[in-house]
């Protein structure tokens, strides 16, 4: 028994963390994107000055 | 997050906890192995993912050849990604139920000697993906590269089926007496294969979408940040 919970464990660990990873480095490479279009965007950059 | 994408991961959730209530609950335990022997569900489905990755790698890679697009080459990187993840896990379950039933963790059988080639295979596919910095050239080089290592997925899948092997072949008969751990299926040990085995491939097209989108996010940052470094020239 103690097989199969391991295998079960490492099983999901595995999914869980590589899902993780997955939404991690999808949301860093959008707002790495958001960050160059604001300095590429004067209108943009206006508007943060304003704020 | 879309509606389909909602009702896909949504399916894909419901019938995981399904197929894993189906491995520990239905599923009857096995006369001469016991418990142990319901890693095979965890196992045979992580294979077959795996082995169904490489197979998208593969159309992914004559895909790109034939149209040079790059949406072809992202979806082959992203699907050897995903089919070494899930390799790897057939790997340490098989590595798991084979302690308590062959009395070893390893051993170099032909079918995981050719499972670790493959795995070996694969794994360099993404290192030498980023050895090559021109993108074109990388984008073919993987796709020649993804479609000959293709080849090591039959040899893998032919092994215990033509070679004296110790490793069981549970769906087919096996023509290896050396054979430990074989057994029998019963229907409900049947339903229990295919349940997993269809939630693992919707687990799989579920991990490929995301891998793809965030290869898909990756190549449009660096081509933003290569027009903009051309643009300070």
């Amino acid at each position: 028994m103690g097989y199969l919970v391991a295998a079960y464990l490492i099983f999901w660990s595995v999914i869980f963390f590589y899902i993780l990873y997955l939404a991690r480095r999808q949301r860093a490479i959008e707002e790495r994107m958001d960050r160059l279009q604001a300095r590429l965007n004067p209108d943009l950059w206006e508007e943060h000055d304003e704020l | 997050m879309r509606s389909w994408e909602r009702i896909w991961i949504g399916t894909t959730i419901v019938l995981m906890v399904m197929a894993t209530l189906a491995v520990f609950v239905y599923a009857p335990r096995e006369a001469k192995m016991g418990d142990v022997q319901r890693i095979f569900y965890f196992h045979i489905s992580t294979a077959w993912t795996g082995f169904l990755a490489f197979a998208v790698a593969l159309i992914g890679s004559i895909a790109y050849l034939r149209t040079r697009a790059a949406r072809w080459d992202q979806l082959s990187h992203a699907a050897v990604e995903v089919g070494l993840v899930l390799l790897t896990m057939a790997i340490i379950t098989g590595s798991l139920w084979a302690r308590p039933v062959w009395n070893t963790w390893w051993t170099w059988d032909p079918r995981l000697t050719t499972t670790t080639i493959t795995w070996v295979v694969y794994l360099a596919y993404l290192l030498l993906r980023n050895a090559v910095e021109n993108p074109e050239i990388r984008a073919r080089f993987a796709a020649v590269y993804a479609i000959v290592a293709f080849v090591t997925v039959p040899i893998t899948y032919l092994s215990a089926r033509l070679l004296r092997t110790i490793h069981p072949i549970v769906l087919g008969p096996s023509v290896s007496a050396e054979a430990q751990g074989q057994f029998g299926l019963t229907p409900r040990m049947v339903h229990t294969m295919v349940l997993s085995l269809i939630a693992w491939t919707l687990l799989f097209s579920v991990l490929l979408w995301m891998r793809y989108r965030v290869q898909r996010a990756h190549e449009a940052l660096e081509g933003m940040e290569a027009s903009i470094e051309a643009s300070f020239r």
